[in-house]
């Protein structure tokens, strides 16, 4: 089992959901988060010009099976791409076990 | 009889609308502060308007419209006391615009306003009992013997060309403005407002606040422009109410172009502070203007609002809220514009509207400086490093503003 950890563009959330439901990943989790990144973000407030590296993206945790690991990397790629710097980053890590709270059963077919 | 219902009612709207002004300086001044804070801001506006209001019945009043006296400072004695007809009712015959009542209360609002605009100039780094302090003396003393000077019938009203001052472009905003820029050099700037020696912008925390704030003080307006006409005259209230809202307007769009210009940028902070520079300005003599003086008048009061802005932060003065360009600068050209516009300008009426001007620069400079000096020194004006930068309203209040979320047991 794997944990694709994806940081993207809030405005490209709807799109990164329906490219996972396409390729029948339909169980995750998602929170805003706040960081710091290559992206300069330039301001005014009251004829004072700043900027700030403080940038706000959308943080994705989806646990597969490992022969989901391509086709969701995949479907996360395509569609929360625009070319730009701050587009995010994706990360992929092993998980040991996986239990469902319900009937107390583990292993792969509790992702199913 | 009739008649003096219609006024009554009307000067009680106005008197209304004033109160109203309050809840507009509370949103601008937290919507333009930073979030940690915002209870103390709130705090020391709500210490304005009720103990300003108390200590207009107890003193102002009276200090403000001592009656016959030396054009100076005079003084009818504490509390409030209708005058009675030789039945003992109330003696209508007291104004034939209001009652002795509306009279206190409409004047009463006006007070508390001149503290309200130093409070958003020492925001978020003046210690708060120090303040209020400061309140009470200035608003209980300060501002009702300045205001004597003109509106009680002193000096300045029985000049040759009587100084003009229709709603209190000086009377009020320039009393609270010189109070703020004197508490402004005597506090220092902010923590982080200038980095070796480059101005940093501290944005305020909440715009949608501001906003809403500018635009109950320009509804609030219309009671403080509208009621100085001290009566429902139909002819004066209407054209005073046009020429108020088009110098407001003309104001903001000036401001808004303006800091355009300068900085490529929409800022809406400035399009709300050339609003209020507008109002500001045409308050000295909005019933002696033309629509057509009112737009120009509002128009350069929103152009000095931008370079004002720019010019104080260069001076190294922190104002969070833009409170002394405001109401200091757009107060003295609202002043000085009733000697080149309107019905009374000529050469005699500007040098009666400079002298007035420096009159109330010299008192509000050197008492406001003596008082809060002398609280400098004796107990501290500023609140503490860690204070400063870990927020007031946890030190000086222990709240917050918006709490976070706890988790609860459901």
């Amino acid at each position: 089992m794997k944990k694709i950890e994806a940081i993207i563009r809030k405005s490209k959330y709807s799109a990164v959901r329906n490219a996972l439901h396409d390729v029948g990943v339909n169980f995750f989790s998602y929170w805003d988060v706040t960081g710091l990144g290559n992206e300069k973000e330039g301001h005014i407030y009251r004829g004072v010009s700043y900027s700030t590296s403080d940038i706000q993206r959308r943080y994705i945790s989806i646990v597969v099976n490992d022969d989901f690991e391509a086709t969701t990397i995949k479907a996360i790629l395509d569609s929360a791409v625009t070319g730009d710097v701050g587009d995010g980053k994706i990360f992929v890590s092993d998980v040991q076990q996986c239990y469902r709270i319900r009937t107390g059963e583990k292993g792969g077919n509790t992702l199913k | 009889m009739e008649l003096l219902t219609i006024n009554n009612v009307w000067m009680m709207i106005c008197t209304a609308l004033v109160f109203f002004m309050h809840l507009g300086f509370a949103f601008l001044e937290i919507g333009l502060t930073r979030q940690k804070n915002t209870i103390n801001i709130l705090f020391k506006n709500i210490f304005i308007i009720t103990v300003g209001l108390l200590l207009y019945a107890l003193v102002g009043f009276n200090l403000m419209y001592p009656g016959e006296f030396n054009g100076f400072l005079g003084f009818a004695g504490f509390g409030l006391e209708s005058p009675l007809t030789t039945q003992g009712a109330l003696d209508l015959t007291y104004n034939e615009g209001y009652t002795y009542w509306t009279d206190f209360l409409f004047q009463g609002m006006f007070a508390a306003t001149a503290a309200t605009i130093v409070s958003g100039a020492v925001a978020e780094r003046i210690k708060i009992f120090p303040f209020m302090i400061f309140v009470v003396l200035y608003v209980g003393f300060i501002y009702p013997i300045a205001g004597s000077w003109k509106w009680g019938g002193g000096f300045l009203q029985e000049l040759e060309t009587p100084f003009y001052d229709f709603a209190g472009s000086t009377l009020v905003h320039s009393v609270g403005g010189w109070a703020a820029l004197v508490a402004v050099c005597l506090l220092g700037s902010r923590i982080g407002k200038f980095k070796n020696g480059k101005i940093q912008a501290i944005p305020g925390h909440n715009i949608p606040l501001a906003t809403a704030g500018v635009l109950i003080l320009w509804l609030g307006w219309f009671g403080f422009n509208g009621g100085s006409v001290l009566s429902a005259d139909p002819g004066l209230t209407s054209l005073t109410l046009v020429t108020t809202c088009l110098a407001a307007a003309a104001g903001g769009v000036v401001a808004a172009v303006v800091s355009y210009l300068r900085y490529k940028n929409l800022d809406l902070t400035m399009f709300l502070n050339g609003i209020l520079g507008g109002l500001v300005g045409i308050t000295a003599g909005a019933d002696q203007m033309s629509p057509t003086d009112a737009i120009i008048i509002g128009a350069i009061a929103g152009a000095i609002i931008v370079l004002a802005v720019s010019l104080i932060d260069r001076l190294k003065l922190d104002d969070p809220v833009g409170a002394i360009a405001v109401h200091l600068v757009c107060g003295i050209w609202g002043t000085l514009a009733v000697g080149i516009f309107g019905e009374l300008a000529s050469g005699a009426q500007f040098v009666s509207q400079l002298i007035g001007v420096v009159s109330y620069a010299v008192i509000c400079i050197v008492s406001s400086f003596i008082i809060l000096y002398t609280l400098k020194k004796t107990v501290g004006i500023r609140v503490s490093e860690k204070e400063e930068l870990e927020g007031l309203d946890g030190f000086e209040h222990g709240m917050d503003a918006y709490p976070d979320f706890r988790l609860n047991e459901h």
